[in-house]
């Protein structure tokens, strides 16, 4: 079992690791880093950030999930984005197009974004196990692909409507909206206890289902799964299948809860947040979700930082820092303690006596 | 141990897509040369306009402005400040703001690429709320935001460039007729080019974009019945990457310029650089776009083939906003940027067009006066 240290100290090792980088570069460009940290705490006072951060880390959430399932099998699904672009834009269209009854409306709806969210996964995942196609590539491929789809989709001679200079879906009717909660002038996204749900499910299915069990044996090693009879081609599809129908919801929080149409202005990225996000996370739910917090913040941080004269890129600066000092810092951690583990170990065999190199004690 | 090296892996990656994101691509060199002649093409068909017989265009210098107590606020679009497109247009309307009404206090703010739309909200209401009147949001991914923040504060007084989808009594709308502009550009292209072939490259496939392709297209073969045109996009709609790629925007234009193509307007901001760069190579001419390119320092080596440029006067629409705020009274400000307040127009500078000026004052005037109405999409 790891100790508090492999799950405490690293991530607190990286943000201030984070910190002193970017104080260097804010020092070097000339402003005051207390005063830019200053403002960056300051601001989730001010009018709706805290909530408007909140809202933003339930869409990072939703990705880091979707990415963390694929990294439990040991796939890397760079194909968020393209999934949750291509779900986002039909769910847009479809439940555009809809008039239905209030919460139908919206189930027709999250149903409509999962299963083209799986669809588009499905390509990666068909070919990874027919074929062995990596799934690095072809995600990466689609993830260009569907840039061409949205634009053909949103075009008014398919399902567009142009406004001003933009183009967009229909703008979905109020019973397929999910109410936000208000909070002093904000409105927290519904979506957030759904989103808290997909958490939940992700951490039970991993820890208390045979299939989560599976996964993760598969993800280790394939070889001793497959010892165990476990299914790896299966366990691959699925947990590809899974990933995309996660990404599948990624833009349903803002779809749903405040924009209601899918434009051409859209925001894009969100996928490749999910994999910062899940590495910071790693790949634990609760954990995932201070990843999308801390990224969401720092997110808001740079609209602040530009309204004292900081540069905004210090935000993206820090947000590389931490990714990077994340992993280094849980690596560092880990191999000190199995150094440890090693010297007590080899402390126990030897009868009390320093233990030798050979037997694993320190050098 | 695997895992965790793969996860080393990605963050490397990650980090690298991080850097690889905040640069633009720079591509320089080509060889100089030039190949601008005055001489009329034997492509025109169609007698021009006659040309207004003086120029009447004479703006009257009114009385001095003031506007040091205004605070203005300015929301760029990604890219910002240094775009060389139209942030940078806004920009220079205000830096002229500064200098000629005095303007002191001005708060600039920047969208980054991958934000969120609540991004531009707080953006807009962290001005507002520091009292900054009036503000201006630059491009027409502002409509949502400025829709949704301009009620919140109706003592504040909102623009928005490209857009007037924005309804709000606290919100003026800076439209302009680009296809009215590029119009001129397209007759100017049919009576510079020697193979009698044309080419268009468009950044972004958008619907702002398709006027100034509709224009172009629609000038061309109002000046010529028989000139063809090659017509490109860089990127689809939603990619906004066709803007800041000069290889794609070179390589784009090499191709057409192989197909025949000896003038070629770009409507790609920052990638046009690399239309003028395969002009340059492929002996052919080339149009810019949004400023007067051939004095701009960022495609500066690539000045001689830059015979004329489409100007969209978003510094001047900028300027007149301010104006007005700054006198009280907004129902001076046009209600679209078009040819008749020179809101759009074309550029002499570099002297290569000059032969034909009187041509494209004929146009000018005829669609002024209505005689020709200019498509604001493209005839397919």
């Amino acid at each position: 079992m790891t100790s508090w240290r492999t799950k405490v100290l690293p991530p607190l090792l990286a943000i201030v690791f984070s910190l002193l980088i970017c104080s260097i570069a804010l020092l070097i460009s000339g402003s005051d880093p207390l005063q830019a940290y200053w403002t960056m705490l300051r601001q989730l006072g001010q009018g709706t950030t805290a909530v408007d951060t909140v809202n933003l880390a339930t869409v990072y959430y939703l990705s880091g999930l979707a990415v963390a399932i694929g990294f439990q099998m040991n796939l890397f699904n760079i194909g968020v984005e393209g999934q949750y672009r291509f779900a986002a834009v039909w769910a847009a269209i479809i439940g555009g197009a809809l008039h239905l009854p209030p919460v139908l409306h919206v189930v027709v709806i999250i149903i409509v974004a999962v299963a083209a969210g799986v669809l588009y996964a499905a390509i990666p995942a068909v070919l990874k196990v027919t074929r062995g196609v990596s799934e690095v590539i072809s995600t990466i491929m689609l993830n260009s692909i569907v840039g061409g789809i949205v634009a053909f989709l949103i075009n008014p001679d398919q399902f567009g409507v142009l406004t001003g200079n933009n183009l967009r879906t229909q703008v979905i009717d109020p019973s397929g909206r999910i109410p936000g909660i208000p909070i002093g002038d904000a409105s927290l996204f519904g979506f957030v206890f759904i989103a808290a749900a997909i958490g939940l499910a992700y951490w039970f299915m991993l820890n208390r289902t045979r299939f989560g069990f599976e996964l993760r044996a598969s993800g280790e090693s394939t070889t001793a799964a497959a010892a165990g009879g476990v299914n790896s081609k299966r366990m691959t599809l699925i947990a590809m299948l899974l990933s995309g129908g996660v990404a599948g919801m990624v833009a349903l929080p803002e779809l749903l809860g405040r924009d209601y149409t899918y434009a051409i202005t859209s925001t894009q990225g969100y996928g490749f947040t999910g994999i910062a996000v899940a590495l910071l996370g790693r790949n634990h739910p609760g954990g995932i979700a201070l990843g999308a917090l801390l990224w969401a913040f720092l997110d808001k941080s740079a609209v602040s930082l530009e309204q004292v004269h900081v540069p905004k890129e210090i935000a993206t600066i820090m947000q590389g820092a931490i990714v990077l000092s994340v992993v280094v810092a849980y690596e560092v951690v880990r191999r000190a303690d199995l150094a440890a583990a090693q010297r007590r170990v080899g402390r126990a065999l030897s009868g009390g006596r320093p233990a030798s190199v050979a037997e694993g004690g320190a050098i | 141990m695997r895992r965790t090296r793969a996860a080393m892996l990605t963050a490397t990656a990650l980090a690298g897509v991080l850097a690889l994101a905040g640069c633009a691509k720079d591509s320089g060199g080509g060889t100089s040369s030039n190949n601008a002649s005055g001489n009329t093409g034997s492509c025109v068909t169609s007698q021009a306009p006659a040309a207004p017989a003086a120029a009447t265009s004479s703006s009257s210098a009114g009385a001095k402005v003031d506007a040091s107590s205004l605070r203005i606020g300015l929301a760029y679009d990604i890219g910002g400040r240094g775009d060389a497109s139209f942030n940078d247009a806004a920009a220079a309307g205000v830096d002229k703001a500064k200098q000629d009404m005095g303007v002191k206090d001005v708060s600039e703010s920047t969208a980054s690429p991958t934000e969120d739309e609540a991004a531009k909200e707080q953006r807009l209401t962290q001005l507002a709320t520091g009292g900054y009147n009036p503000i201006v949001a630059v491009g027409f991914a502002y409509a949502e935001a400025v829709g949704a923040v301009a009620p919140k504060y109706p003592n504040t007084k909102f623009a928005i460039v490209d857009d007037d989808s924005v309804t709000a009594p606290n919100v003026t709308p800076l439209v302009f007729a680009e296809e009215q502009g590029s119009f001129l550009a397209g007759v100017a292209a049919v009576y510079k080019s020697k193979s009698c072939h044309i080419g268009f490259i468009g950044g972004v496939n958008t619907p702002l974009i398709q006027k100034f392709e509709a224009g172009y297209l629609a000038g061309a073969k109002a000046a010529s019945s028989k000139v063809q045109i090659e017509d490109q996009y860089l990127t689809p709609a939603g990619d906004n990457t066709g803007f800041q790629d000069p290889t794609k925007g070179n390589a784009k234009a090499a191709a057409e310029i192989a197909a025949g193509a000896d003038v070629v307007y770009h409507a790609a901001g920052a990638s046009g650089k690399g239309v003028f760069q395969a002009a340059q190579a492929g002996n052919a001419l080339a149009i810019g776009v949004d400023s007067d390119q051939y004095n701009q320092q960022t495609v500066a080596q690539y000045k001689d083939v830059i015979m004329t440029s489409m100007l969209k006067r978003v510094d001047v629409a900028v300027y007149d906003y301010i104006q007005a705020v700054a006198t009280n009274n907004l129902t001076t400000v046009p209600k679209r940027f078009d040819l008749k307040v020179d809101g759009v127009g074309y550029a002499t500078s570099g002297g290569k067009i000059d032969d034909i000026v009187p041509v494209l004052q004929g146009y000018k005037q005829a669609i002024i006066s209505g005689q020709i109405t200019v498509p604001t999409t493209p005839a397919k």
